[in-house]
């Protein structure tokens, strides 16, 4: 970052060395109003959405029914009251069991479905990258191949194999499922950023007498915490707001918070706007965790996927 | 900007004649879990029959067991269909796990496939068990104690819709009305207008309201990926008055193809208030607002005055916003349906069927208890809200909260009641999920005439 500040003003600072002067060359074929036009465009077009349902999500239950959230400008100009926290008060607190345990049942999920997909992968890709073995391209070919799979056609069988094994109703069939359905992706993104470490980095190793065990924990783990960082977060916020696996392989004691927000609208849909105020509470925590970890996410996803 | 908290609590429940009631609860109970109000400590509850605990005795000593059950009912009716429970869980000592799910008939036919159903399954239509009968063979016949209730406190037709291929499954729990025109009596007595006696009164009733510039009718079929559904059922209601309970019969069972011209001709009839720009859609718009307007709001105009009759299920009820009185002198009530003479009175119904997947004697006990009258009248105890009503005979409609359930209880116990299940419930999904909830959203939304529409319809049906 620091080596392109001296870019911003180009005409102040004359350009002094050829690393600069690539620098500014770069940044102003990156930069046109067009591109920037449209990366606006495209900001406001995927906010509106969210936004419109973070503002119906305070509006009293008639309201929302009788018009759109965009009426509310006009309204709170008008001095009007236009704003309630009735739909919260209805969703945390207007039901027999309480939001908070669901809360906990989507944390108790979430994070054993991230790290044992994690590690596995790690070990996996490690193998698949720098340990020869016969048929290690195919092995992998055939993981890849796995992505393909639609998790939907797994379901009954898989749910059959934990009512056999007598694990049904626990935690269990939740890690495991979401693990295997994110190992394909894992294994990939992080045998292909292991691929692109320098060999000369891991055969200097060998050459000081390091075995697989400690090249993987003290060269490969280091350099690859981007690539884990992203790929958790990716995983984090698909499981966290996954809806099909917890609702077929969960049970009363296990169902994760996106199920207690489906139940919202009621028997009948009779309570759809309850809806609004539920998701919100539901997107804190991975809006939290994707703000804290962004730079990781575009940095990681980056390395992972895309060669040279 | 200001903010407004609203000073009531939602009381899902609707209040009802019971509003006075229902408006104290919600006024000084604002940290309540909610829901339709607890049982505990109830006025109503008061007049709960006991239950007579020997009849569970021959099922042996179940202190300590367990029954499953699975069903759609979620909050907060859910939480009046546990209280209704505990008469036998205090009786026998089973505790009964009570599960919800909205997804919960697209998710039985996975767990039965996967050898994880659920005890019992409280499904809300026929059409689910006939599946889950022929295509997995998982349900057990209803044990001899539920027959037998059934066969005491049902009519056969309700028997009949439990049955498959002549073996009979499961006994009817509860039942809705659905042949009922929303209203607002306060407007009526103004502008003079009586209740309709009959079909051609409530036509003529539409024009007197026509002519003074104002729009009768208003309607809303949008409900999520069920859109269609409140249509289908102003359909069938047309076709049991215009056809006749036979010919309904032989409708849904296709004895008659989809778009024979007695059908076609309901829809036309249906289409005289509905496909007519002067009677619909007041307060939401033109014809085409139909097929776009929320069923659970379609109602509302009639609060504002700028429409007059809403065709909805007695559920209905609890869908009208919080503080809405439903009372023959409230702000809304409903009438019934008009037939074409005063004699017969056919009515839409639909209700909730127990199947059961194991056969151990707790679940048999639990399901001999659910068909009973005693269960019946724990219900109706333990729902102080309302809202809430059973075609069984042995309900007393004394312990039912509201004036209207108990209009609802009497249309269903009247002998000139032709009773009908809701027809696309019956139909294969195909098409009573499918095609005729897609025709029906189709003919509000678009020209398609009622033939284009029942044909496309007929074409669907599923060949074998």
């Amino acid at each position: 970052m620091s080596t392109t500040q001296p870019a911003v003003a180009p005409t102040a600072v004359p350009p002094q060395s050829g690393v600069t002067e690539r620098a500014r060359k770069a940044k102003k074929r990156l930069t046109s109003p067009w591109a920037s036009g449209i990366a606006v465009i495209i900001a406001i077009a995927w906010t509106v959405p969210t936004f419109g349902l973070l503002v119906t999500s305070f509006r009293p239950e008639l309201d929302i029914r009788r018009s759109g959230w965009w009426t509310v400008f006009g309204d709170a100009f008008a001095g009007e009251g236009v704003f309630s926290l009735r739909n919260y008060e209805s969703a945390l607190f207007d039901s027999s069991t309480n939001l908070i345990d669901y809360f906990v049942n989507s944390l108790v999920i979430t994070l054993p479905a991230v790290f044992i997909p994690i590690t596995v992968a790690l070990l996996a890709a490690y193998a698949f990258a720098w340990i020869d073995f016969k048929g290690r391209d195919i092995l992998f070919v055939a993981v890849f191949a796995l992505q393909i799979v639609p998790i939907q056609i797994t379901l009954i069988p898989l749910l059959s194999a934990y009512v056999r094994t007598g694990i049904n109703g626990t935690f269990w069939p939740i890690w495991l499922s979401h693990s295997m359905f994110a190992l394909p992706l894992a294994i990939f993104l992080l045998h292909n950023f292991m691929r692109d470490i320098p060999s000369s980095l891991v055969e200097a190793a060998r050459v000081d007498g390091a075995g697989h065990v400690k090249i993987f924990f003290s060269v490969m783990l280091p350099l690859l915490t981007p690539a884990i960082a992203a790929f958790a977060i990716f995983q984090f916020l698909w499981v966290w707001n996954d809806l099909l696996v917890g609702l077929v392989m969960g049970s009363t004691s296990t169902s994760p918070l996106t199920v207690r927000v489906a139940e919202m609208a009621g028997s009948r849909g009779g309570d759809w706007h309850v809806l609004s105020a539920g998701a919100f509470i539901s997107i804190l925590v991975p809006l939290i965790v994707f703000l804290a970890l962004q730079r990781y996410f575009v940095r990681g996803m980056l390395a992972g996927s895309v060669k040279g | 900007m200001t903010i407004r908290m609203s000073s009531r609590r939602r009381t899902v429940a609707l209040a009802a004649t019971g509003a006075s009631l229902a408006l104290v609860l919600s006024a000084c109970a604002d940290t309540d879990d909610g829901g339709g109000g607890g049982a505990g400590g109830d006025g109503g509850n008061a007049a709960a029959p006991e239950l007579d605990c020997s009849v569970y005795e021959e099922f042996g000593d179940l202190d300590g067991t367990t029954v499953t059950v699975y069903t759609t009912i979620v909050e907060p009716e859910a939480e009046t269909q546990q209280n209704s429970y505990k008469p036998f869980e205090e009786c026998t000592g089973v505790t009964v796990e009570y599960e919800a799910s909205r997804e919960m008939e697209a998710q039985l036919p996975v767990r039965v496939q996967a050898g994880n159903p659920p005890d019992i399954a409280i499904l809300p239509q026929p059409g689910l068990l006939n599946t889950l009968v022929t295509q997995y063979d998982a349900v057990l016949p209803a044990p001899e104690g539920v027959e037998a209730n059934v066969d005491e406190f049902w009519s056969e037709d309700w028997k009949e819709y439990g049955t498959v291929d002549g073996t009979f499954y499961a006994a009817p729990l509860g039942s809705n009305v659905k042949s009922y025109v929303w209203y607002s009596p306060s407007m009526f007595e103004e502008a003079g207008y009586e209740v309709p006696e009959t079909w051609d009164d409530m036509m003529a009733l539409t024009e007197e309201i026509a002519a003074t510039d104002a729009i009768p009718w208003c309607a809303g079929v949008e409900s999520g990926d069920a859109t269609g559904w409140p249509g289908t059922d102003w359909i069938e209601d047309v076709v049991l008055r215009t056809a006749g309970p036979e010919v309904y019969d032989q409708w849904y069972t296709h004895e008659i193809p989809f778009n024979d011209p007695q059908i076609v001709e309901a829809f036309d009839a249906a289409g005289e208030i509905l496909k007519n720009p002067d009677y619909v859609n007041g307060g939401l718009g033109g014809v085409d607002s139909i097929a776009t307007a929320t069923w659970t709001d379609a109602g509302y105009p009639i609060l504002e005055g700028s429409c007059w009759m809403h065709r909805a299920a007695n559920f209905y009820q609890t869908q009208w916003p919080e503080g809405t009185e439903v009372a023959p002198d409230g702000d809304v009530y409903a009438f019934y349906l008009p037939a074409e003479t005063t004699d017969e009175r056919p009515t839409l119904v639909a209700g909730e069927f127990i199947a059961a997947f194991a056969d151990r004697p707790e679940v048999e006990a639990f399901q001999t208890y659910l068909s009973s009258s005693d269960w019946a009248n724990a219900k109706a105890a333990a729902t102080p809200a309302g809202g809430w009503v059973s075609a069984n005979s042995g309900l007393d409609p004394e312990l039912l909260a509201t004036e209207f359930d108990r209009l609802s209880a009497e249309i269903l116990a009247d002998p000139a009641t032709v009773a009908r299940f809701d027809a696309s419930d019956l139909m294969p999904s195909e098409v009573g999920t499918g095609s005729f909830w897609a025709g029906i959203t189709e003919w509000f939304a678009s020209d398609a005439s009622s033939q284009e529409v029942t044909d496309t319809i007929e074409e669907s049906w599923p060949k074998n």
